[in-house]
């Protein structure tokens, strides 16, 4: 059977990894590829980086980075923040990830998902997406972008949909009301975005305790979490080990691979 | 530095990086190949996957690697690994985008139905070999990201199995031709040690 993931995110700022609240405050934690190697070493399913000042700086990806992590880690990682084209998402591919994630880029221009998926395959084209619970649209969750500083008044569920029908071969859901938060996934957004498409589901924001990821992977059909306060944050009081974590999902009857 | 020598084929679709990457780690000279004397003189040649089986066909013809890649690994019996669409382009055909293959085993390549699992796989799934293509191995997770599987015609080609939505082919092997759905090169130590048995493995060392 496959197996539940659990995803280490890291928030890149000049080449180090720093830890947000609801999109803000950050602070600075390690350099990736470090972070990252301690990652691989505690035998973390997958990884997600975005360079988040990219898009802002109006630049291009940071592929030294890129490169410094596939040099230490041998498990697939996604890189986002600063695609803008095709040649973009080579140019990180080879560089050594797995999978490009589109997001605020994505939302100006959805033609960048369909030529991603043309030219790498979905596999390679993640589309996360930052959403908020505003009422304002048929789901009553609003799509947001630019660091969920910009209301696009477009309806999350509907939105999904179609990133499935362009061609993203995953979807990543970021809760702005529960990032930072600790207090667990949106489990509501987890359950509609569950059947209104057939590709894999990775949830996002809120995770501060083991029991998050139970709750989320017994009450909903997610195939994929992110966690990133609860490893690594300074400001959290107990970080936990992905064998402490793995080891309490295993014990609940979640399927994961197990540490070895 | 170990005896083999490593080719691993890039057709610019993606992921060869990766492999040169995980080749170099477990310590064998390793190169990209490009074209058909690239691959004279090869131990093993790899072929990492990416993108949809009718590309990768493309893209060995427009490199002209179909007749050196016969050539070594059907008459010299060089080791060849095929990774994740380097497996499923092993067969007669596939599915997707109904593309002929290599034909060096026989089979086909299907896709995976969406009523049943979301498509595509994505993550680790527990492989069980079904025979001792490389010794120690019985079980062990792997990375898979696919929408389609082979199907072998013959069932003692098949090397591992593993469940989503129904058992399917994770690996295969004949001889010295390897295959893996999953990739190698992205399923952690598990990968590697999978990967340093199949570099080891038909090659005289020094």
């Amino acid at each position: 059977m496959l197996t539940k993931r659990l995803i280490a995110c890291f928030d890149i700022i000049d080449g180090r990894v720093t830890k947000a609240v609801q999109f803000k405050d950050n602070i600075d934690v390690a350099p990736a590829e470090e972070l990252a190697g301690a990652m691989y070493g505690a035998q973390i399913d997958e990884l997600i980086f975005y360079d988040i000042t990219a898009s802002a700086q109006k630049r291009a990806i940071d592929i030294e980075t890129v490169k410094k992590v596939a040099r230490r880690v041998f498990i697939p990682f996604t890189v986002g923040g600063g695609i803008r084209d095709v040649g973009d998402m080579y140019k990180v591919l080879e560089a050594g990830a797995e999978k490009i994630s589109v997001d605020s880029m994505a939302v100006r221009s959805p033609q960048i998902i369909c030529d991603g998926a043309k030219a790498f395959g979905s596999q390679c084209v993640v589309l996360s997406t930052q959403v908020k619970k505003t009422g304002k649209t048929p789901s009553g969750y609003e799509v947001f972008i630019d660091g969920a500083s910009f209301a696009t008044g477009m309806d999350a569920i509907e939105w999904i949909r179609r990133g499935q029908e362009l061609g993203a071969g995953e979807i990543c859901l970021n809760s702005i009301d529960n990032d930072g938060t600790l207090a667990g996934y949106d489990i509501e957004l987890m359950k509609l975005a569950e059947n209104a498409v057939r590709v894999p589901l990775i949830a996002s924001g809120g995770a501060g305790e083991p029991v998050h990821l139970r709750t989320l992977f017994t009450e909903t059909d997610t195939q994929a979490a992110i966690i990133s306060s609860m490893l690594y944050s300074p400001r959290m009081a107990k970080n936990y080990s992905v064998g402490e974590i793995k080891a309490y999902l295993i014990r609940e009857g979640v399927n994961v691979r197990p540490v070895d | 530095m170990k005896a083999s020598t490593v080719k691993i084929i890039d057709y610019k679709a993606g992921n060869a990086p990766s492999v040169l990457h995980a080749v170099k780690r477990l310590g064998y000279s390793a190169d990209f190949a490009r074209c058909a004397q690239d691959i004279e003189g090869a131990s093993h040649i790899i072929l990492p996957g990416v993108g949809s089986a009718g590309a990768t066909m493309d893209s060995l013809r427009e490199m002209g690697l179909i007749r050196p890649l016969e050539d070594a690994v059907l008459s010299k019996n060089v080791s060849f690994m095929g990774i994740c669409v380097g497996m499923q382009i092993l067969f007669d055909h596939s599915e997707e985008g109904d593309a002929p293959c290599l034909g060096w085993l026989g089979g086909r390549v299907i896709k995976f139905s969406d009523d049943d699992v979301r498509v595509p796989q994505m993550g680790w799934n527990r492989v069980s070999f079904v025979k001792d293509a490389l010794p120690g191995y019985e079980e062990g997770f792997f990375y898979f990201v696919n929408s389609y599987y082979a199907k072998p015609e013959d069932k003692s080609d098949i090397w591992g199995e593993a469940d989503y939505g129904g058992i399917f082919t994770a690996a295969v092997c004949k001889g010295n031709i390897y295959g893996t759905q999953f990739h190698l090169e992205k399923s952690g130590e598990a990968g590697l040690k999978l990967l340093d048995a199949f570099l080891r493995a038909g090659v005289k060392q020094c």
